[in-house]
């Protein structure tokens, strides 16, 4: 059984990869390309997911070392309950998404041959599958740089445009930094594990058997961090997520939020709880600080946003932010040994993983949707889109009420279990700690609130109130497969925030295999209703009855509004008293973000300048007003300008050894061999 | 610091027993023709520093080529390494007939009359070429201590010799000139390897000897190309490729 699952899981990629030659042979047939490989796709997804649901719920792990890879180092698989559970947020995000892209990629076939799409598409599937199953650090890698490379050339898609093609060497090039940080990593692990002589640590397994002297292991987890880091988009190595995110296709923007970031927890989980195992506490505070750091100030870059997916992009730094402080508080209740707590916190964090997939993933789909529909990112010339695009406002809206974090959806459960870890802290040894976590449990709550701030504003800007574009286009509903992948993705926001007692019981064998204690037994003593983290008189959430109590009051309202006749009256809007309203006096994305762009002024680098037409004949009756607001994250400017300046200045310098002339670069080497010659004589 | 690297070479160990077998006498002449040989190859190389025609550089270049020729069978006699008369063979036809004969017709196809620019100017030039020779013998004393072939001595004529190739192009601003040191530098390696272990294993000299084939024919095409791209084959005119900023 547990091997056929591994034979299960290595089916699916070896499906996809199968998947990009038939791309190839179908080229000259889009529509049938189409069809046929999002079908072989959505098979792959549905055994990734079997394998990897099985192997969680199992509990099993199975290993096996295929003889493919360099001579004397072959690769390893491995299929464990961390491994499966991440596996099972790929498969059932790329499901989704594969449904969705029937729909969402014939219509850009209409404008261009979409093979280069859809070969790197499964080509990006295969690549995150095989991350999680890797199992030596040279699959890892590879696997690593194929999930990359691939994902580059779905950002580089409609490359004829500059902004497309900056936005995918910034990706590349951040990701390849964040590689190279993985690589030291793992050659500091694996050489401790057998000696710098050899190449036989490079294994896992032969981590894991080691034992990392403590600078030793402090320097392989922080370039583990940084590589991952920058893979997630933690702040301050963000920056390539608001500029990929939005000029890939929606349905890549889609997976490379939902799911691949989370490959990257995937890698920090691995190598912090699984290959290094013991670490001080202050590891954990600072994967803590960092995560409440990406919190804030991704949320608050997000309330800053007029592009639709740039705010889905900042957002996804936020919640990889929440992520990272389940992760971050698992790890300091690991090294205080207090393995309840910490398979609570962990339990909160991978909760989140799931549920940021399944909620982004819709959000990122809907957009998609959006953009298709009114060929518009930016919502201030949106508005009122509800009364056309009816079934994707209301799964956006599904979408906005999970990634706020308000019940029933599956935003609320993770946060709230999140929550739950951080009010446990006080029970920490350290006084400082205790004193310093609660504030990061305010933190987190700002956070929260701002974030409903932020997808009320995406909400409200987009689909309510009036079009605000300059002409009246002609926009319909988006195609059935795409409304399906969306529906799917709603259904299941809706599932596990109803439901997270089950999900949290099947999730149960991760935190049993990281740190050694299952938190089932109590979060679920009362049954499948209830939710009880640590003990009943502490604090319990009943999902079922919260939805019930919420439909009903929502059929109460409906049946008191429509029995009665009359008691919905259509009339022109009240003008305040004004001669005339005009679309153009809505609120504006721009304005409802104000008094957050007052409070929080000191994050950004904000330019705002208001300049009145010279030709007016008095200052006081200006016939048309300029407004220009430019706001800025404040790491480009502080952190990245000064690198970039930096970087340049040097290669200038560099570049003056470049003579051009034969004789100068003679010069240089009868130099150099004369200076060698004197000194190692 | 004495480090031998001779000696730790895979052939620098047991060549040196053939010499035994010949009488004393037979080995001081052989080690007074070796000296001499060598005095002469430096000095077609300080000929080469200071001919300015083309025509000259060829000529001198072919003697050098016989020089070395010369040197390398007197060497292989002595030793009794019998696999160092084809490389003689070879150097006389590659080095003294063969690729003066391809600079040449190239110089007449190309009808390049003019004399030969230099950058540094003669004297100059001179003076550099004699440190580079004194600084050859200090670097080569521990190796001469440590060896007992008896061509040890050349060793430092050698160095010499491949640094003033080096020199020579660079001092030099014409494109045939340069090709000309990078021959000179060759001939330089190719003594040093007779001189310090009696030659290279003959695989590895003969894959030389084709190299330098092929580099001679390369930099004829190149010729070509530099002559009708730029109307010249003088270098500095590279320059203008240079990537501006």
């Amino acid at each position: 059984m547990t091997a056929s699952l591994l034979t299960v899981a290595s089916w699916a990629v070896l499906l996809l990869l199968f998947t990009g030659f038939v791309s190839l042979l179908l080229h000259r047939r889009q529509g049938l390309m189409i069809t046929v490989c999002f079908s072989i796709a959505c098979v792959a997804s549905a055994l990734a997911i079997f394998a990897g649901f099985y192997s969680v719920s199992s509990g099993s792990t199975s290993q096996v070392i295929i003889a493919v890879g360099l001579p004397d180092l072959p690769f390893h698989l491995r299929l464990d309950p961390l491994a499966g559970f991440f596996m099972t947020v790929v498969g059932l995000l790329s499901l989704i998404v594969s449904v969705y892209s029937f729909g969402y990629v014939r219509h850009i076939s209409a404008k261009r041959p979409v093979t280069r799409l859809v070969i790197f598409y499964a080509l990006f599937l295969a690549g995150m599958l095989m991350v999680v199953l890797a199992d030596d650090a040279l699959f890892f890698l590879i696997s690593w740089e194929v999930m990359a490379a691939a994902s580059y050339f779905l950002v580089m898609f409609e490359d004829e445009r500059v902004e497309n093609r900056r936005a995918a060497l910034l990706y590349m090039v951040v990701a390849h930094v964040g590689a190279i940080a993985i690589l030291l990593s793992f050659g500091i692990m694996s050489g401790l594990a057998t000696g710098f002589e050899g190449f036989h640590g490079y294994t896992f397994d032969a981590m894991r058997q080691a034992q990392f002297p403590p600078q030793w292991a402090t320097a392989a987890f922080l370039l583990a961090f940084f590589g991952f880091g920058a893979k997630a988009g933690i702040i301050p190595l963000h920056v390539w997520l608001p500029e990929a995110h939005p000029v890939a296709p929606s349905n890549i923007s889609a997976l490379m939020s939902g799911v691949m970031l989370k490959t990257a927890i995937y890698g920090m989980v691995r190598v912090a709880f699984d290959l290094i195992r013991t670490f001080p506490w202050w590891w954990g505070a600072l994967v803590l600080i960092v995560g409440l750091l990406s919190a804030v100030m991704g949320v608050l870059f997000a309330l800053m946003q007029n592009d639709l997916k740039r705010l889905l992009a900042y957002s996804s730094v936020e919640n990889i932010g929440i992520i990272l402080i389940g992760i971050g508080l698992a790890m300091i209740f690991t090294s205080f040994q207090m393995p309840l707590l910490a398979g609570l916190a962990l339990i909160a964090g991978l909760y989140h993983v799931l549920n940021h997939a399944m909620f982004k993933g819709l959000l990122f789909m809907g957009a998609g949707a959006v953009i298709h529909a009114t060929h518009e990112r930016n919502m201030e010339r949106m508005g009122g889109l509800i009364h056309v695009l009816p079934w994707t406002s209301a799964l956006f809206l599904v979408g906005c009420v999970s990634i706020s974090g308000l019940p029933p959806f599956n935003g609320f459960a993770s946060e709230w279990l999140t929550f739950q870890a951080f009010l446990l802290s006080p029970s920490l040894p350290s006084p400082l700690m205790k004193l310093l976590i609660p504030m990061g449990a305010a933190l987190l709550a700002l956070t929260a609130a701002l974030s409903a701030a932020c997808f009320v504003k995406a909400f409200g800007i987009t689909f309510l109130g009036h079009w605000r574009g300059p002409h009246n286009p002609h926009i319909h509903e988006v195609n059935l497969p795409m409304r399906l992948g969306m529906i799917m993705a709603a259904i299941l926001c809706l599932v596990l925030g109803i439901l997270p007692t089950i999900m949290i019981d099947w999730m149960d064998k991760v935190p049993e295999q990281l740190v050694g204690t299952s938190i089932g037994q109590t979060a679920g003593a009362f049954g499948w209703m209830w939710l009880t983290p640590v003990a009943r008189e502490h604090a319990s959430y009943s999902g079922p009855i919260v939805f019930l109590v919420i439909l009903s009051v929502i059929v109460v309202a409906w049946l008191l509004l429509h029995v009665r006749k009359g008691s919905i009256r259509r009339v022109p809007l009240w003008d305040c008293g004004f001669e005339k309203v005009t679309v153009r006096m809505q609120y504006t994305s721009t304005s409802f973000a104000m008094p957050i762009r007052r409070i929080f002024g000191f994050m950004f680098t904000i330019r705002e300048q208001v300049r009145l037409d010279p030709r007016a004949a008095h200052r006081l009756f200006p016939g048309t007003i300029h407004y220009y607001l430019r706001v800025r994250d404040r790491f480009q400017v502080w952190l990245y300008r000064p690198l970039i300046t930096a970087s340049f200045r040097i290669s200038r310098l560099v570049g003056r050894l470049q003579q051009g002339r034969i004789q100068a670069y003679l010069i240089y080497s009868f130099v150099t061999i004369i200076i060698l010659l004197m000194f190692m004589r | 610091m004495e480090g031998n690297f001779w000696s730790l070479a895979p052939w620098g160990r047991g060549l040196g027993e053939g010499y035994f077998q010949y009488s004393d006498m037979n080995l001081h002449i052989a080690a007074q023709i070796n000296s001499f040989l060598a005095a002469l190859v430096l000095l077609t190389a300080f000929g080469m520093l200071v001919q300015k025609r083309v025509y000259g550089l060829i000529h001198l270049f072919a003697w050098q080529g016989v020089f070395l020729s010369l040197n390398t069978a007197i060497v292989g006699f002595v030793a009794g390494k019998h696999h160092l008369y084809i490389s003689s063979v070879l150097t006389l036809s590659l080095k003294v007939v063969l690729l003066p004969y391809i600079l040449h017709v190239l110089i007449n196809r190309l009808r390049i009359r003019k004399e030969v620019e230099t950058i540094v100017n003669i004297p100059m030039t001179m003076m550099i070429g004699i440190a580079l020779v004194i600084f050859s013998y200090h670097l080569t004393a521990p190796v001469r201590e440590l060896s007992n072939l008896v061509t040890r001595s050349t060793l430092a004529v050698a160095l010499a010799v491949v640094m003033i190739g080096l020199l020579m192009m660079i001092t030099r601003k014409h494109a045939v000139t340069q090709i000309i040191g990078f021959l000179a530098l060759e001939n330089g390696l190719f003594f040093a390897a007779t001189s310090a272990t009696y030659g290279m294993p003959l695989v590895v000299e003969l894959g030389v000897a084709l190299d330098v084939l092929i580099a001679a024919f390369i930099f004829g095409i190149f010729f070509f190309h530099i002559h009708t791209t730029f109307d010249t084959l003088d270098v500095d005119q590279m320059a203008r490729l240079k990537e501006g900023d």
